[in-house]
């Protein structure tokens, strides 16, 4: 450590009676804006020493990343220099850190042994970065982002290059993750949580900034635990608790912050999670005080800039006999990385009470969402375009009343404000000639109304007229304004078309069309491209979405088991009583000796209340607890069975009859064909549930006419019928075509399987579906165009060699554990056991 | 494992899958169903839909409501009341989280013990 430097002496005040005394320890931000704001209600007051750990003048201590990123230098972010505190008789003691408070006698005492007495002593000591103590976080190499000597080790480490890894990506991982990658390191970002900076975004505005954020070329891993920092003589890399292995030259810990209270908890201050004040920055004892990340007010700490002013105005108040009281902040949040525009504010965390407001503007890369409760706005995130955050804080902080402008309030001040334009409509009217309507084709409004005023009356022909509308639909609404204004009382709205929920104005078709087009492949994507209004969606969109692209991206989506339903999240069917009934397959309704004596250890072991042969020839077993179905499914695996997806949307059964290998009227071999089936189908995510059946002779005994898919085998071949329903409304099959060939009909039922997949609405099954195109469209597809079956039905096998896999065993194989197992149990007055 | 009066330690935060569920079974009294919405707050209600008595745990959570897996009924987290056309209510169990871990509170989990 640098010598300690002194400078200037204690002075006397002209009169030659001595001042008050005023030590500060904390040479940062928050002491030294108390300094200042002290000295500006009345600069004779105290007499004043500063005590600062490092060597150095009072400094900027956010602006660091800007120096990491070289955007700016150290001299760049002093606040306050030498001649400050020369100026202002300020002794200043750096490089000396005070290591005691001796209350009794008021003196501190410092690191070199240097006694000073005080008549108020003001804490300043802010926070220390949070360490997590996994093996190795003392390794040369592994340091923390928290003052100008962390910045220049990593300003070294960045010169060989090589790979970095920051823990933490929260706001002060994020800027020195940025910063190393300006660099020229390679860069992998590890978070716990989920969603980046999860305490200030959304998880939609935290799926936007991961996305830049690796399109700038940084790794991030979300839900990455770190169990391990590896190396001998310094850091080499990283272990993850799932064993992933990262390659690191220099880890940075940015974690979190934490009061720092270390002095005052040693002399006897109370102390929680920081130093306790009370509304005029008082600690415990009357004469000291405390201000910035250091303290607790009513039970809050800040780890913030803002707070801190207003904690410091409050302290020089008070210390200058005008008490006004500090009443806590609310806090907005910037992120300091060039190019990436977001803003956070308030409380979003929603609630009953409360209404979201969202506008995402996909071709901007905009992401806005305003909270409202009442008629106050409580919250805001902002991503891509901020600058109306100063506004909404401002609203938020004055707890404004906006119910004259919450019409407008997503559109931001400049529009809000501007008085007439509080209904869609009239906004719309506002819009000059020139202004594009339509970003897609390029339409502007003049184009548009001069197509309504040549005789568009509706949505359709103004997409047919100047294709305003007629490719992503995001400015459907607008359209549908400017008709209206156009047209009066003549236009009666649209509305044939229903939205796919209340999340969105897009039909299932549309959402569907544009996750191929514009290769979307997960939900928060879709959410945004599509301008979703809610942060993440509702229980009739989410599994609709996890379904669709799954089925259009199968090698690439990644499956959401929280978009699930709660019978595919958990591979059971959930019964009225909260237990589970389990199917196991039974291959086109053929079980053995061994499979059965299989099922009924199990429905004995598992004390099953019954077992019942199902409509679809299986086998289901009910009443078992959810914490025993791994192990069930286990002892079934080991029988050789798999699951039967009986709780899927998927192909459910194949139910077949004896047909000619044992029936006198069998023509084909209906069961053999029905196994075929089940062996090329099952696992298969689909819409709806599918049901197959395979009959060996028009007699039907397997019910064929009322599947989704019915084979009929007759002398001359096989007879595919398809859209049957035997549940509310009864439908009998649709005739599709007649085959000659096993090889043929599997061919024909792969396609038919993927045009439904691919084109039914989720939860449409085939029959409402078969009803809405016509048996002409889908003849079309499946008959008469060859080479669109044959590609139908290749695309059916690809998927299939991904998806077709028993869900059971990746589940006794310890898949997805948490969901069979609870978090902890509670045994009153005994102890209790986390799980 | 912290013993405190009034909180109860049931494990750290990540047992949580962001928008998802966990049970919490309280020997001699009733299941409590914790949830983590998709900002990371954390919610706990008695693990039964006022409806039918669907596991509310089981059902998929959005916004800080969970939809019920037996009958749609949707409920807050944060009220413990049916949403939208339905009516009924479910006990809410306060929580906190400290230092990452999740606090449940002893009073309430306990509710009905005998």
């Amino acid at each position: 450590m640098n010598a300690p430097v002194i400078t200037n002496v204690q002075q006397e005040k002209a009169s030659g009676q001595a001042r008050e005394r005023l030590v500060v320890i904390g040479n940062g931000m928050a002491g030294c804006r108390a300094v200042e704001e002290i000295l500006a209600r009345d600069g004779d007051r105290y007499a004043i020493t500063i005590f600062g750990a490092e060597p150095r003048v009072n400094y900027d201590r956010i602006m660091l990343s800007p120096v990491l990123a070289g955007d700016k230098s150290f001299e760049d972010i002093i606040i306050n220099d030498q001649s400050w505190y020369d100026d202002n008789g300020i002794e200043l003691v750096s490089g000396d850190a005070v290591i005691a408070i001796k209350r009794e006698a008021r003196e501190v005492v410092s690191a070199s042994g240097r006694v000073t007495p005080y008549d108020r002593l003001l804490i300043a000591t802010g926070s220390d970065p949070f360490i997590i103590p996994v093996p190795g976080h003392k390794l040369p190499g592994v340091i923390t982002f928290r003052d100008l000597d962390d910045v220049d080790k990593m300003l070294t480490a960045a010169e060989t290059g090589g790979n970095a890894v920051v823990i933490g990506g929260g706001l002060l991982g994020l800027e020195a993750a940025h910063g190393l990658s300006l660099r020229g390191m390679k860069v992998t970002v590890l978070h716990l949580m989920p969603t980046l900076m999860e305490r200030q975004l959304d998880e939609a505005a935290g799926f936007l900034l991961r996305s830049e954020l690796e399109r700038r070329g940084q790794t991030i891993i979300t839900q990455a635990d770190t169990a391990e920092i590896l190396g001998d003589s310094h850091v080499t890399g990283v272990k993850l608790k799932d064993g992933t292995e990262i390659e690191a030259d220099l880890v940075v810990m940015a974690v979190g912050i934490k009061p720092s209270t270390g002095l005052a908890k040693l002399a006897e201050l109370e102390v929680e999670r920081g130093i306790v004040v009370d509304d005029n920055m008082v600690t415990s004892d009357p004469a000291i005080v405390a201000v910035g990340e250091c303290v607790q007010h009513r039970g809050a700490c800040y780890g913030l800039v803002a707070p801190l002013w207003e904690m410091c105005r409050a302290l020089a108040d008070f210390m200058t006999s005008t008490p006004s009281g500090y009443v806590g902040s609310v806090t907005a949040t910037k992120l300091k990385v060039s190019g990436i525009n977001l803003f956070s504010a308030g409380d979003f965390s929603g609630g009953a009470d409360t209404e979201d407001i969202v506008m995402r503007d996909a071709s901007r890369g905009v992401y806005k969402r305003v909270v409202v409760k009442g008629d106050r706005l409580i919250g805001a995130v902002l991503y891509g375009d901020t600058a109306d955050g100063s506004w909404y804080f401002d609203l938020l902080k004055r707890q404004e009343d906006i119910s004259d402008i919450r019409e407008a309030l997503i559109f931001g001040q400049a529009f809000a404000s501007g008085g007439a334009t509080l209904d869609p409509d009239s906004a719309v009217a506002a819009l000059s000639q020139d202004a594009e309507i339509c970003g897609c084709n390029g339409v502007t409004k003049g184009q548009v109304v001069a197509c309504i005023d040549g005789g568009a009356g509706d949505l359709d022909s103004v997409r047919a007229g100047c294709k305003a509308s007629a490719s992503c639909g995001s400015c459907t609404g607008l359209v549908e304004s400017l008709l209206s204004l156009s047209l009066g009382d003549d236009y009666d709205g649209e509305r044939k078309v229903t939205p796919m929920c209340k999340c969105t104005s897009f039909t299932h078709e549309d959402v569907r069309r544009n996750i191929l087009e514009k290769e979307l492949k997960s939900i928060p994507q879709v959410m945004q491209e599509l301008h979703w209004t809610t942060a993440d969606g509702c229980a009739s969109c989410r599994p609709a979405l996890n379904y669709y692209l799954l089925c259009a991206w199968p090698t690439e989506h990644e499956e959401d088991p929280q978009s699930r339903f709660v019978n595919e999240r958990m591979h059971a069917n959930i019964q009225k009583d909260g237990t589970y009934s389990v199917v196991p397959r039974m291959w086109g309704g053929i079980t053995t000796p061994n499979e059965l004596r299989a099922i009924a250890d199990a429905a004995d072991k598992y004390e099953a209340r019954l077992v019942k042969v199902t409509g679809g020839q299986r086998l289901d077993i009910f009443g078992i607890k959810k914490e025993d179905l791994p192990a069930i499914w286990a002892d079934l695996n080991a029988a050789g069975m798999v699951s039967g997806h009986a709780y899927g949307k998927a192909l459910r059964t194949v139910k077949t009859c004896v047909g000619s290998e044992w029936c006198r009227f069998g023509t084909q071999d209906s069961t053999g064909l029905g196994i075929k089936a089940e062996q090329m189908t099952w696992g298969s995510w689909m819409p709806h549930k599918f049901k197959i059946a395979v009959s060996g002779c028009p007699r039907n005994c397997a019910e064929a006419s009322i599947k989704d898919l019915g084979i009929i085998c007759v002398d001359s071949g096989y007879e595919l019928s398809v859209g049957g329903n035997g549940g509310i409304h009864l439908r009998g099959t649709d005739f599709l075509c007649k085959v000659e060939t096993e090889e043929q009909a599997l061919e024909y039922m792969a396609a038919f399987i993927q045009l439904y997949r691919e084109e039914a609405r989720y939860l449409d099954r085939t029959a409402p579906w078969v009803e809405r195109v016509g048996m002409d469209y889908i003849k079309g597809r499946i008959v008469e165009d060859e080479a669109g079956r044959k590609e139908l039905q290749e695309r059916f096998l690809f998927a299939q060699s991904v998806h077709q896999k028993d869900p059971w065993a990746e589940r006794v194989a310890g898949a997805e554990g948490h969901l069979h197992k609870h978090i902890a149990e509670i045994r009153p007055f005994s102890v209790l056991e986390p799980a | 494992m912290m013993a405190d009066a009034r909180w109860i330690d049931i494990g750290p935060v990540e047992q949580l899958p962001a928008l998802g569920a966990r049970t919490l079974p309280v020997q001699g009294g009733q299941e409590i169903a914790i949830f983590r919405t998709a900002t990371g707050s954390i919610h706990a209600l008695a693990n039964k839909c006022p409806h039918k008595a669907g596991p509310l745990s089981q059902g998929i959570v959005h916004d800080t409501s969970v939809t019920c897996p037996l009958h749609n009924w949707r409920i807050s987290l944060l009220t413990g009341e049916a949403l939208g056309e339905d009516k009924g209510c479910v006990p809410v169990i306060p929580v906190k989280i400290d230092a990452g871990r999740i606090y449940i509170e002893r009073a309430s989990a306990l509710a009905g013990v005998v």
